[in-house]
């Protein structure tokens, strides 16, 4: 059976073009950028051709560009680096809490160390007020960091905003670009960030190697100690086929990217109008229109997550859960419930995201398919029962929220 | 995750007794939507026998394929029988639960048991 992946925000498949860029570092250019003979030479300079690209793309500075291992590593590396490179003038730190689990573990982290953190709530559409980042604001505070796309229900913050008032408080400012880098325009100068993280494996590029933007002058400790790569800031011998492959991404990314949220933002209105049209008693996660072109999710009430995952994962179709029984902790999703979404109800979200490789026909096979499952868990949920026998539970209202 | 066995997933695809009873001898409601998993089990008793049991459940797939494969184990069992049946057993019968999925056998165990105390209750007013 063919597998229709709708799971785009978890990895993308790496382009070919991208693969067969590759492939020669892996063989014959070889050599390590650190070594001063032709064949390391070869190797940095391509990439430094790369990092050129890549700040091209974000509107950056070659210089303000690090290689990291991906997307975890920028956020780890933003975070723990500018704490604690600043911790002299204060020991405070805001974020929200949607960000994804890169940003939450750093800054819990943190907090255990004896840092002051602040987790911004955020409205039923997941969006961050600029006012509250305004008033949370104190004398002690380091670092903002609050994401650009939300992973999970793709709403997009008002980060050029947060950003300004960062600005105007002399306050480092982070985002998590991880989701939107490649997929809506990305520019540091525009957005008003010191720092961003972004990883290649979301936009077609390979797996374990991403970048993180540091603007000139922001003060950061070293993210890893060893030799002089990355100017002193991240020891290790660069990945280099990774590197030149993630430049490829980029460039094609930059190519196609309006052409791609245009027809992604169609397909994703087809679902999303598809499914309140077929399916009662749900509910759209996220913002209805301040979200990532690839993005949908929904709630779907009296039945759980991992059960609709595994009856779609039957008929071919790869998605996505919050719900705590897809994960270890048994909680379901931090984001969801941070939109004011019940228990009950977070456990039965699904998230469907979509890439350069969806066609309209997978839209409408997950139309054909995902009301016959949803009405046969329903069939054996107690829950549905019940609330049919109580009363009816107005779906529309849950539109209209 | 750990993978789910192939008797998970065959009981996930075709759950067994799923449904309520008329008139049961005995209904046991054990879980919460908070945590994500509700079971109802139905059961039937004839001569101290357990000779029908259905269920409805709100969960994972371990969920679903716990409580069908309970009401399998408990038909044709007396009521001793089916109050030894032990959440392992219920894991077993499936080739064995990812380990952060034991809790789904611990509520099949729970509903059974719930049903068999409600079943019993029933009688003792019965018979006063």
């Amino acid at each position: 059976m063919n597998i229709i992946f709708l799971d785009y925000a978890s990895t993308t498949p790496t382009d070919p073009e991208v693969v067969k860029v590759m492939l020669p570092y892996f063989t014959e250019r070889f050599g390590n950028p650190s070594s001063i003979y032709s064949l390391g030479q070869e190797a940095r300079a391509a990439i430094e051709g790369t990092r050129g690209k890549i700040a091209v793309a974000l509107g950056a500075k070659s210089k303000e560009i690090i290689f990291t291992s991906g997307g975890t590593e920028g956020n780890n590396f933003a975070i723990k680096g500018v704490a604690y490179a600043n911790e002299h003038k204060g020991n405070h730190i805001i974020t929200s809490s949607v960000e994804h689990h890169a940003v939450i573990e750093p800054c819990k982290f943190l907090e255990k160390k004896g840092f002051d953190l602040t987790y911004l709530p955020v409205d039923k559409d997941g969006l961050v007020n600029p006012d509250d980042v305004r008033k949370a604001i104190t004398k002690k505070t380091i670092l903002i960091s609050i994401m650009h796309a939300n992973n999970e229900v793709g709403t997009i913050e008002p980060i050029k905003e947060i950003g300004r008032i960062a600005r105007e408080h002399n306050v480092y400012f982070h985002t998590d670009s991880v989701q939107s880098f490649g997929h809506i325009p990305v520019d540091v100068n525009d957005l008003n960030v010191d720092l961003l993280s972004v990883s290649a494996h979301k936009l077609y590029g390979p797996k374990g190697i991403g970048a993180l933007y540091i603007r000139k002058g922001t003060k950061v400790i070293p993210f890893m100690h060893g030799g002089d790569q990355e100017r002193k800031r991240r020891a290790s011998t660069e990945n280099v086929p990774g590197i030149i492959g993630f430049g490829k991404a980029v460039e094609i990314a930059s190519t196609y990217m309006n052409e791609e949220a245009k027809m992604l933002t169609t397909l994703r209105d087809k679902l999303v109008k598809g499914i309140f049209a077929k399916i009662d008693h749900i509910r759209l996660n996220g913002h209805p229109t301040q979200r990532l072109p690839n993005n949908v999710n929904f709630a779907f009430e009296f039945v759980e997550g991992e059960s609709m995952l595994l009856s779609l994962d039957m008929e071919g179709i790869a998605a996505s859960t919050g719900s705590a029984c897809s994960s270890s902790s048994l909680e379901p999703s931090h984001v969801l419930l941070a939109l004011g979404l019940p228990h009950e109800i977070a456990h039965g979200s699904l998230r469907f995201t979509f890439g350069r490789y969806t066609k309209n026909e997978d839209i409408d096979y997950v139309l054909e398919v995902l009301p016959k499952i949803v009405e046969k868990l329903r069939s054996m949920s107690p829950l549905y029962k019940k609330k049919n026998k109580v009363t009816n539970f107005s779906s529309k209202s849950a539109k209209e929220n | 995750m750990e993978a789910y066995s192939e008797k998970v997933m065959e009981h996930f695809r075709n759950p067994r007794n799923v449904g309520e009873i008329e008139n049961p001898d005995g209904i046991g409601h054990v879980g919460n939507p908070l945590c994500g998993d509700i079971m109802e089990l139905y059961i039937k008793v004839e001569d101290n026998t357990i000779v029908d049991a259905k269920f409805k459940t709100f969960g994972c797939g371990a969920a679903i394929a716990t409580s069908s494969m309970v009401t399998e184990l408990v038909k044709g069992k007396s009521i001793d029988e089916a109050l030894a049946i032990s959440n392992k057993a219920v894991a077993e019968a499936l080739g064995g639960l990812p380990p952060i999925k034991m809790h789904c056998s611990v509520l099949a165990e729970q509903a059974l048991k719930s049903a068999i105390e409600d079943y019993i209750e029933k009688e003792k007013k019965t018979l006063t």
